[in-house]
């Protein structure tokens, strides 16, 4: 089943949010009007805007927005023509209250992410984005760390309690090929006509691609893409890449191969600190299994407490970190000074 | 003396029930839930209390009535019993999020509501991490407080997971009432590892630039021994850490690190988010007694 009569599979551009991490949530108004502007010209569907940890997530733990994010949402579906304006949310971050303020500014897909094992938490919120008319769309996290059965049984929770598509998440760029695949099968099969399935990837492995196209072949009929791989860890697949991709697949998109690579070297790439790369710490993050967004955390505290960032990302690896963590990596840079000194 | 029923025979209920029987102050006669099989009225008949299934109604049709009554259902069930405990005269120690009462988180506000007929206990994030916010609330103004509770998985009933936006809601507006930060955030992350982690909990606090930091972790550590009085589980896990000011606006910042470990009375020691909860409670229900008897003897 195609995700539409137009379109085999349906492409949301998240540089606007994942994007937001590697950005350290410092997107201003000219930045997200600009990306919109473009991705809308070259067919992108949907586009989310968010800060990176969802709404609410403009905080000390997970980094402080620069402009509110309700006022790049604003700008982002004052700009776009066709393209429709996604917000991610979190439970346990963000509330009901963000979701309800996020549909009277206009977004219309809300996507509700929770740790792959902990689906109930999102019911109360898929009830009400559904009862307000806002499309839906559920977020299984660090979905490498358990079984396609688990996912699977995850999934239904979601779909009962309303989400219209269950993405696997590949938070740490983890999967490996089959991996991403299997999870996709297995989603499939549980939530047949109830749900659609969809795949998020991360490139800390150098799969995020072709990772995405083996969900496509297991049926996967939304994927997430970041241009430029905008995006936490070393970025998400490569919009552009996966218009090239697709079309010489024969997969329908929508999207035109050439503005996406236009708009990814002349719009996007110049709004980026710096390229997304595969460099020391974010390969670690796809070998220990970490949450992309620890990233820039790592980072930070390494230098701040004159530790391997290395060393801190492999200890988030064994203490089994969810996302949302970050907190932890303060604690654990500061826990490995004190072994140094000590 | 003062006596007391537990309402909610479930595994906050029960691990209240240990807790107090221990106690000097409070005499706990009474045990109250819905279900006949339930495993809390078993043990609570094994130690000796009146226990029934037959819920509230049982309870407030005794001829003697307790003077304190400590609700462990849920917010719906309470808001419909609050006010016929208020009626019958009893107090009541609210551990549900039901908000009926006001907030009381031990070190911060133990003695402000020792009279009200009904007290919240805010939420197990509240209790484990409002007593820091205090600690530095107390040295310098706090414009934000922002906390982070980890808990494991298995320590997150079906209750707390169907109502994560309360827990949120709760917890801030508590962080700013009780806490005395300008503005308050929470955060609470499940994470499903295992063994079960124990509970974590982060506190970071914006402070003036010029903040007293010695003063500060004087504090800190003051308080986090006058919780260890009722949890001795609640440890530091680092020493609080002080950032310089940056950006534009000219505040500095301590975090706290955290641990809380459970004196596993029934529950599990890693579900010390419970068990704060529950010595919290019986630390207020404590002091309900003493100031009742003082009434008493005037």
């Amino acid at each position: 089943m195609p995700f539409s009569p137009e379109l085999d599979v349906r492409v949301t551009d998240t540089s606007l949010r994942d994007g937001s991490h590697a950005k350290r949530h410092q997107f201003t108004e000219a930045h997200v009007r600009a990306i919109v502007r473009a991705l809308d010209d070259a067919g992108m569907p949907v586009i989310e805007v968010t800060h990176g940890d969802g709404l609410g997530g403009s905080s000390y733990n997970y980094g402080h927005s620069l402009v509110d994010e309700r006022v790049l949402m604003r700008a982002a579906v004052d700009e776009a023509h066709d393209a429709r304006i996604a917000a991610l949310m979190l439970p346990g971050l963000g509330t009901k209250d963000d979701i309800t303020a996020v549909r009277d500014l206009g977004v219309s897909i809300v996507r509700v992410a929770t740790h792959c094992t902990e689906a109930d938490i999102s019911e109360q919120h898929f009830a009400l984005a559904r009862d307000i008319g806002l499309e839906t769309v559920g977020f299984l996290m660090m979905a490498h760390t358990v079984s396609p059965e688990v996912l699977a049984g995850q999934a239904r929770i979601m779909a009962d309690a309303g989400c219209q598509c269950v993405y696997v998440v590949d938070s740490a760029g983890a999967l490996i090929l089959e991996d991403a695949a299997d999870r996709v099968a297995a989603l499939v099969a549980e939530l047949g006509d109830d749900a659609q399935v969809g795949f998020h990837g991360h490139e800390n492995l150098s799969l995020s691609l072709a990772n995405t196209i083996h969900a496509v072949r297991a049926g996967a009929v939304q994927v997430d893409g970041s241009t430029r791989r905008f995006g936490a860890g070393s970025g998400n697949t490569s919009c552009e890449a996966l218009a090239a991709v697709t079309e010489r697949l024969g997969i329908r998109t929508g999207l035109d191969v050439l503005k996406m690579i236009d708009a990814a070297e002349d719009v996007v790439r110049p709004i980026m600190d710096d390229e997304c790369v595969l460099d020391r710490l974010s390969l670690v993050m796809g070998y220990a299994g970490v949450y992309s967004s620890f990233l820039k955390h790592a980072y930070r505290a390494a230098e701040r407490y004159r530790v391997s960032g290395a060393d801190i990302l492999m200890e988030c690896g064994n203490r089994k970190l969810v996302g949302g963590q970050e907190d932890q990596i303060i604690q654990i840079a500061a826990d490995l000074a004190q072994r140094r000194e000590s | 003396m003062s006596t007391a029923a537990i309402v909610g025979s479930g595994n906050i209920g029960t691990d209240l029930m240990y807790k107090l029987l221990r106690s000097d102050h409070v005499e706990l006669g009474w045990m109250v839930g819905v279900d006949p099989d339930s495993e809390g009225l078993a043990r609570a008949r094994a130690e000796g209390l009146e226990a029934s299934a037959e819920g509230v109604d049982w309870l407030l049709a005794r001829d003697e009535l307790p003077d304190i009554v400590f609700e462990a259902t849920s917010a719906s069930v309470h808001v419909r019993n609050a006010p016929r405990y208020r009626e019958a005269g009893i107090r009541a120690v609210d551990l549900t999020p039901a908000a009926r009462g006001p907030f009381v988180v031990p070190p911060a506000n133990l003695t402000e509501h020792v009279s009200a007929m009904n007290i919240n206990m805010v939420t197990c994030g509240g209790q484990a991490t409002i007593p820091m916010v205090h600690a530095v609330s107390s040295v310098v103004d706090v414009d934000y407080a922002e906390i982070v509770a980890t808990v494991a998985s298995k320590s997150a009933g079906p209750g707390t997971r169907q109502n994560i936006d309360e827990f949120t809601r709760t917890t801030a507006s508590a962080v700013e009432q009780i806490g005395e930060a300008a503005t308050g955030k929470a955060i609470i992350i499940l994470n499903p590892a295992e063994p079960p982690l124990i509970m974590r909990d982060t506190i970071y606090c914006s402070i003036p630039a010029d903040a007293d930091t010695d003063k500060i972790s004087e504090s800190i550590h003051a308080v986090v021994s006058e919780v260890q009085g009722y949890v001795p589980g609640y440890r530091l896990l680092a020493d609080p850490q002080f950032d310089e000011p940056t950006g534009n606006d000219d505040r500095g910042r301590v975090a706290i690190f955290l641990e809380v470990e459970g004196a596993g009375d029934f529950l599990p020691p890693y579900s010390g988010n419970l068990d704060i909860m529950t010595a919290a409670a019986t630390r207020v229900g404590e002091e309900i007694a003493r100031h009742l008897a003082e009434g008493a003897a005037n």
